[in-house]
């Protein structure tokens, strides 16, 4: 695709903020903002790839996924700041994810250990995994909040605060886990895979697009499961005082 | 001569800078029913919470038969100091889910027949058993609420408030329980009313709190003796809440 026919996509731009203007919807400031910073963070990108590629250093590789790391915990920590060291949990979980999504497809023959496959699959990884940290952090609190007096209870009767957090655990892993699940469940009915998509418009097979689908969407499920369960038990027993009563923050 | 199986030795709470629980000294006779009355806000459910260490005492010490209640586990001390929540707090399931709570959390079983006389201690009939607990009646979950904490045998039993959300015959049957408890079981019992009548008729007894201090505490046929003006003033106010 050329630059030329690139731009002719921004009539995709003009219609919504024609329609805000006239409409009087208040959001053209909003989607002029998603349009410019859309175009230049994927052109950074585009370009931060192709030095990548062209280096074909595993070092360049791995600071690029330490890259996408790092930006995912920037943006799910501002979900937990009532747990202590969320930002120390959250990298050790995305770190474990990677480490076990790579090494699987790697150590299997799977996909080989090239940026033009590490990096984009990490990307959807760590990507799925932030989202659905947040999910999990944003129910983990609500729950706890709302179901305050069933956690004193386990604990006035001598429980622990792992039994008494359990049901609110659970329904936490549960609810964050279900849109990953849902997602799948539609696969292929209601929507084509974006990167199968986008496969297949590039020209590639479209069962070979299917396959590549499938791997992703395979992964993505073990790294909802984990992503939530991992963070649930590093999380729970900062809500916690040492003499096992529920913080006062969530009071 | 009565034991003592409590006691407070200028115990604080703060919170914020804010000072719930003042400077409290006292002591808690065994077998006794001692009644903690006092407006909103005077720190009784506080206090009740610290007693089994729901929450933390910020200066001062708390003893459960003479022992430190900081250098006690504190799953071991909430299963000898029971509470009995104010809001008759049920978990999903049903009437014998919510008996057999307390065994689960330590890994063991309560069978049927214990849960049934235990039921029947609380003068709940044996069809409740198996009754999904969020379909009882308000007085019905308090009763189940005491059974389930008695499950556990506490030494002291505490008691939040428990009939100020119910109607007259449910109020009235829970303060024969009360009485029945104590009396066949000589169970120590701690329970916290703003009814200071209920608080006669049923307390050897009475802590009258205001404004976080502690100013009255002793029997409570002798209440009406008391000479500290807010005491009178509180009791002049009757059914303050």
């Amino acid at each position: 695709m050329t630059y030329f026919t690139l731009s002719l996509t921004l009539l995709f731009v003009l219609i919504p903020l024609l329609l805000a203007y006239f409409l009087k919807l208040g959001i053209e400031k909003d989607i002029l903002v998603a349009t410019v910073r859309s175009v230049i963070q994927l052109l950074i990108v585009g370009y931060l790839l192709q030095f990548i590629f062209d280096q074909d250093s595993p070092i360049f590789m791995i600071l690029m996924v330490g890259l996408i790391i790092f930006a995912a915990t920037h943006n799910a920590r501002q979900k937990g700041v009532n747990y202590k060291g969320i930002t120390w949990k959250l990298i050790l979980t995305y770190v474990t994810i990677e480490v076990l999504t790579q090494a699987i497809l790697i150590g299997l023959n799977i996909t080989p250990a090239t940026p033009q496959y590490v990096i984009p699959i990490s990307g959807m990884v760590v990507g799925n995994a932030m989202v659905l940290s947040i999910l999990f952090l944003n129910r983990l609190t609500s729950e706890v909040e709302d179901k305050q007096s069933e956690i004193e209870l386990i604990l006035s009767l001598g429980g622990s605060t792992k039994q008494a957090i359990h049901r609110q655990l659970i329904t936490s892993i549960k609810a964050s886990t279900v849109p990953t699940i849902e997602k799948q469940k539609t696969m292929g009915l209601v929507q084509l895979p974006g990167m199968m998509s986008g496969q297949i418009i590039a020209g590639a097979d479209p069962i070979q697009a299917v396959q590549f689908q499938l791997l992703i969407l395979f992964i993505l499920l073990t790294t909802a499961i984990l992503t939530s369960i991992m963070l649930g038990f590093l999380s729970y027993p900062t809500l916690f005082t040492e003499q096992m009563q529920l913080k006062q923050t969530f009071k | 001569m009565t034991e003592t199986v409590l006691s407070l030795d200028h115990v604080s709470y703060t919170v914020d800078d804010l000072s719930i629980i003042k400077d409290m000294s006292g002591t808690i006779e065994q077998g006794k029913i001692t009644a903690f009355v006092g407006p909103s806000g005077a720190g009784k459910s506080t206090l009740f919470r610290l007693l089994n260490q729901l929450k933390t005492h910020t200066k001062g010490t708390i003893t459960f038969n003479k022992e430190d209640v900081l250098t006690i586990d504190p799953m071991m001390l909430r299963k000898k100091i029971g509470i009995v929540l104010q809001e008759g707090v049920m978990t999903p399931g049903t009437v014998y889910d919510n008996l057999a709570l307390p065994r689960q959390l330590h890994d063991q079983t309560l069978s049927e027949e214990e849960a049934l006389s235990f039921l029947d201690k609380v003068g709940l009939e044996a069809r409740f058993l198996k009754t999904k607990a969020k379909e009882l009646s308000g007085g019905q979950k308090q009763k189940v609420s005491i059974a389930r904490t008695l499950v556990n045998q506490p030494d002291i039993l505490l008691m939040d408030e428990i009939t100020s959300s119910l109607d007259q015959v449910s109020t009235q049957a829970i303060e024969t329980l009360i009485k029945k408890v104590n009396k066949d079981d000589h169970q120590t019992i701690l329970w916290i009313t703003h009814n200071i009548d209920q608080a006669k008729r049923l307390s050897d007894n009475t802590w009258v709190l205001i404004d976080g201090e502690c100013r009255y505490q002793g029997p409570t046929d002798k209440l009406n003796e008391a000479t500290d003006q807010t005491v009178i003033d509180f009791l002049e106010g009757g059914d303050e809440s």
